[in-house]
């Protein structure tokens, strides 16, 4: 399985998801935001850091690179696309997932653990995985998701919510929203669940020594679904 | 020509700093205020000569990139 992490000015998860793409059996290539043409793949990541600074908005100027035609392209032709982080709030900008990412509700960078609900299953994303409750890693300023009223009704009636904000036990509730989102929203398809978007860091939770490994039974059971 | 655009949060979008600001404000003693929201205010100069061309320009930027239609407004409040 061949995947593409592209790296924009600001980037800083670029590396880390590479040695995990690599660690699961993806031969990955890295690709430079100014490049136009991207390199055939499986799967297209968009990694977490600080493209462009966060001028202007979060993820806005990294929407607007060279390359990211090619990846809306690859998207809209079924292309499997993951936004991590930075990531997610570039594919936001792109119009590619709807909702927006404000800034975090009590204004605190928030960097811990924290667990997800994987709420919908029908996608190459999550099929097989033989957990519902991961533990990620969380890393950021603006993860309050947000949406319009109906585009919410939207993305509930399209299956679009991938994650949710929980705790160990799975409870989705507001004390366990760590940024405001609307609805304890981590994590959102497009429509055809080929683009996911998403805040947690599975890249940072791939070794059992450092940090936990629900990363790794996320990546593993990816490459598999696309295999 | 100089055109002038503020971007605004919509209505129903949450403005965590407004908020803190407004707070600080009242800390102050300013405590008659409603409420506080935050905005973006951008001053571009263009070549293009034409007042009309210009403002579709920039109207077209904000579309594009200047704001994010899905949370904010935007409003051309100067030409020169």
């Amino acid at each position: 399985m061949k995947s593409s992490v592209i790296t924009f000015p600001g980037s800083n998860c670029d590396r880390d998801m590479d040695v995990a793409l690599k660690k699961f059996g993806f031969k990955n290539k890295m690709v430079w935001h100014n490049d136009v043409e991207l390199p055939k793949s499986d799967l297209v990541v968009l990694p977490g850091g600080f493209s462009y600074g966060d001028y202007l908005r979060c993820g806005s100027m990294a929407s607007k690179s060279k390359i990211m035609q090619s990846v809306i392209n690859f998207a809209n032709s079924g292309g499997m696309v993951m936004g991590i982080c930075n990531g997610f709030q570039i594919l936001v900008e792109t119009g590619l997932v709807p909702g927006v990412l404000l800034r975090n509700k009590y204004l605190e960078f928030i960097c811990k653990n924290i667990f997800v609900k994987v709420n919908n299953k029908d996608n190459k994303y999550f099929r097989n995985l033989d957990k519902d409750i991961l533990e990620l890693h969380i890393a950021h300023n603006e993860g309050n998701y947000f949406c319009s009223k109906d585009q919410l009704k939207e993305i509930n009636d399209n299956d679009q919510i991938a994650i949710y904000y929980c705790n160990e036990q799975g409870d989705i509730e507001e004390q366990y929203n760590p940024n405001g989102s609307i609805k304890n929203i981590a994590g959102v398809f497009n429509k055809e669940k080929n683009v996911l978007g998403m805040m947690p860091h599975p890249e940072r939770m791939i070794d059992v020594s450092l940090s936990g490994e629900d990363g790794s039974k996320f990546f593993n059971n990816l490459i598999n679904n696309l295999k | 020509m100089k055109i002038s655009v503020i971007i605004t949060l919509k209505k129903d979008v949450l403005d965590p700093q407004g908020k803190v600001i407004q707070q600080t404000l009242n800390g102050m003693g300013f405590e008659n205020i409603n409420e506080v929201r935050q905005g973006k205010y951008f001053e571009i100069d263009t070549k293009e000569t034409d007042p009309k061309k210009a403002k579709d320009q920039v109207e077209e930027m904000c579309k594009k990139l200047l704001a994010n239609l899905v949370i904010e407004n935007y409003k051309i409040i100067d030409t020169q």
